[in-house]
């Protein structure tokens, strides 16, 4: 039983270059559902299922191209979702600026976390980050500007660039559905460059890489802090849309349904984390009166899934075209 | 009297409080360890089933009119078989793949199960008295001393105590740590591991129930009382070593006496200073206390 010979989280990730001609049907086809979907659909939900499709992109990126499974990621959608609301409703910053500050405020956390996490590796690091995670939750729920079981309430949309009313929820959902795709393609673009490949290579076999010269650990911080990065933008873009940053959203609970959503979508695939953000914040929307079957579905989800499904909706789809999505 | 400007009556006071929650990390995390020595998962349902032994000692004593001594014996039994079939039935189809599918399987069990007993008795706790021999208490002249409080340090630490001895000084604990480093040598030695894994986990599992029912009378009995603990056990578990099994009772008895002693000093760091330990510890020494470097 040596360790290649197992098959390992993202193993359905190929290795592969180029932008293979599936994948931007597919692309287009999502960029064509989301634009046409707010006249079909509600909105609020929509951009709730955008926020944590773009947060289960970012999970992926360290799952299912570095083979990291970090438990503790609801950390940054949470801080970002708090730095922004704050910066927003008490220093008046706009929109943008409030965004970023989130975005940056998970990045530096993240630089933070991945420093002490990717020392170890597997159980561990799911394990560290999970616990270095509820110490921040922690953290959220005794700091002032938090405020505590509150939350920060009514947090003003504001004026994107001075011009973009964001009161209006239509301009809302076109620039959430913006920063969704430009996250999006961001992460694409990092699994598909070279630094990408490098991040297989070492996933397949670390030891080799090293032996290539490459600086393992470097690499496994940067994907952390990118990681880091977009998650954070999906929780500082969820805090303007909702008007609200609460414990929720640092709570392992959320860092659960992200493993959750990525599961179900597809470790390793480019498309698999968008489907399974929707399907999970569909189901939790058709369940929600249900109040504890909530959980119970999820937790049955998750053991369908490790069980038989490993693949995901969009690994098996994928597998049955004979197509990477 | 006052030590550091801190009335003694409050310090052991904590120290008493530090001792009792000690007792549940070392229980706790010494299951963990065994688990993970023998099947290298993270059992995350560990919580759950600290949950359940609590409820199945509330259960005797509604429904069969068995007590806390019966429950004592018959809880860890109960949910060990539960744990048996789990592994039987599931767990044993992941150990030839990432063993990150095993921490992902028993993290869905624990949602099923909190979420099927929250659902049934909500979220606020059930109450489970004392036995009756162990009410009351005595006063030591610095503190008064609960009862139930002494025997659940005493017994949890004979128990600690009993498992390691078992598994580091018997033939039957060679054969386990042997099967540890090299499952198929042991194999081939004519032993039944695959028996002796599903006996592990189910002991683990009775070592997570078993703590519920000493937690009963303290803490209630409550759908989601393993749900947060079981966090800060990881994180004692990372701080002794992962797979020590004596790291893992002088971790938990030490960090729950270090926990107390923050209540006192500096209250506001109370619920995170375990945490930060973790974080220094894996700073100083990746592998743990008393944990080998990989």
């Amino acid at each position: 039983m040596t360790a290649t010979a197992r098959e390992y989280v993202g193993a359905a990730a190929p290795v592969t270059t180029g932008v293979p001609l599936a994948q931007v049907a597919a692309f287009a086809v999502m960029t064509a559902v989301l634009v046409a979907a707010p006249f079909l659909a509600y909105p609020v939900f929509l951009m709730k299922a955008l926020c944590f499709a773009l947060f289960a992109c970012a999970f992926n990126l360290l799952i299912g191209y570095v083979g990291l499974l970090s438990f503790g990621h609801a950390v940054f959608l949470g801080t970002a979702g708090y730095a922004a609301a704050h910066s927003a409703k008490v220093w008046g910053f706009p929109p943008e600026l409030a965004i970023l500050f989130g975005t940056a405020v998970a990045a530096g956390l993240g630089i933070v976390i991945g420093a002490l996490a990717i020392r170890s590796k597997g159980i561990y690091f799911a394990n560290i980050t999970l616990a270095l995670a509820q110490m921040v939750y922690f953290f959220c729920l005794q700091a002032a500007f938090t405020g505590g079981e509150d939350g920060i309430q009514s947090v003003p949309r504001g004026a994107l660039l001075g011009f973009l009313d964001l009161r209006d929820t239509l301009t809302l959902y076109f620039v959430v559905l913006a920063i969704f795709l430009a996250g999006f393609l961001l992460i694409y673009r990092a699994i598909h460059s070279p630094f990408g490949q490098v991040l297989k290579a070492i996933r397949e076999n670390e030891a080799r890489a090293i032996s290539l010269g490459y600086r393992a650990e470097r690499y496994k911080l940067l994907a952390f802090v990118l990681s880091a990065t977009f998650a954070g933008l999906a929780g500082a873009t969820k805090a303007l849309v909702f008007q609200l940053a609460s414990l929720t959203d640092v709570h392992w609970t959320m860092s659960g349904e992200v493993v959750l959503m990525t599961l179900l979508g597809g470790l390793g695939t480019v498309f698999g984390p968008v489907v399974g953000a929707f399907i999970v914040v569909a189901l939790e929307n058709y369940l929600a009166h249900l109040g504890a079957w909530v959980t119970i579905v999820q937790g049955a989800i998750f053991v369908v899934c490790v069980l038989t499904f490993r693949r995901g909706v969009i690994g098996e789809l994928g597998k049955l075209l004979g197509k990477s999505l | 009297m006052t030590i550091f400007g801190v009335p003694t009556q409050a310090l052991f006071g904590q120290l008493l409080i530090g001792l009792i929650n000690g007792a549940f990390y070392a229980l706790l995390s010494l299951g963990l360890s065994v688990i993970f020595g023998l099947l290298n998962i993270i059992n995350f349902t560990h919580g759950a089933q600290y949950m359940m032994g609590a409820f199945v000692a509330y259960f005797l004593l509604q429904w069969a009119g068995l007590g806390y001594w019966w429950a004592l014996l018959i809880a860890p039994v109960v949910v060990g078989v539960t744990g048996i079939v789990l592994e039987r039935t599931m767990l044993k189809r992941l150990y030839q793949l990432d063993h990150l599918y095993g921490l992902l399987l028993t993290f869905g069990f624990a949602l099923i199960i909190q979420g099927l007993f929250r659902d049934q008795y909500g979220s606020s706790g059930l109450p489970y008295s004392m036995p009756g021999q162990l009410a009351g208490g005595r006063n030591l002249g610095f503190m008064f001393l609960p009862n139930y409080r002494a025997w659940v340090i005493a017994f949890s630490l004979a128990v600690c105590l009993a498992t390691w001895y078992v598994i580091e000084r018997t033939r039957l604990g060679s054969y386990l740590r042997a099967a540890t480093e090299n499952p198929a040598l042991v194999q081939a030695f004519g032993i039944n591991v695959p028996r002796m894994i599903t006996l592990t986990y189910g002991f683990g599992v009775g070592l997570a129930a078993l703590a519920g029912v000493l937690a009963a009378p303290i803490y209630q009995v409550n759908p989601l009382m393993g749900a947060d603990l079981i966090i800060v056990v990881f994180a004692v578990v990372v701080i002794g070593g992962l797979g020590s099994i004596m790291g893992s009772i002088v971790t938990g008895f030490g960090l729950g006496v270090v926990e107390g002693f923050t209540k006192v000093f500096y209250p506001e760091a109370s619920n995170t200073v375990i945490f930060v330990i973790m974080a220094v510890v894996l700073l100083v020494r990746p592998a743990g206390l008393f944990g080998r470097a990989s």
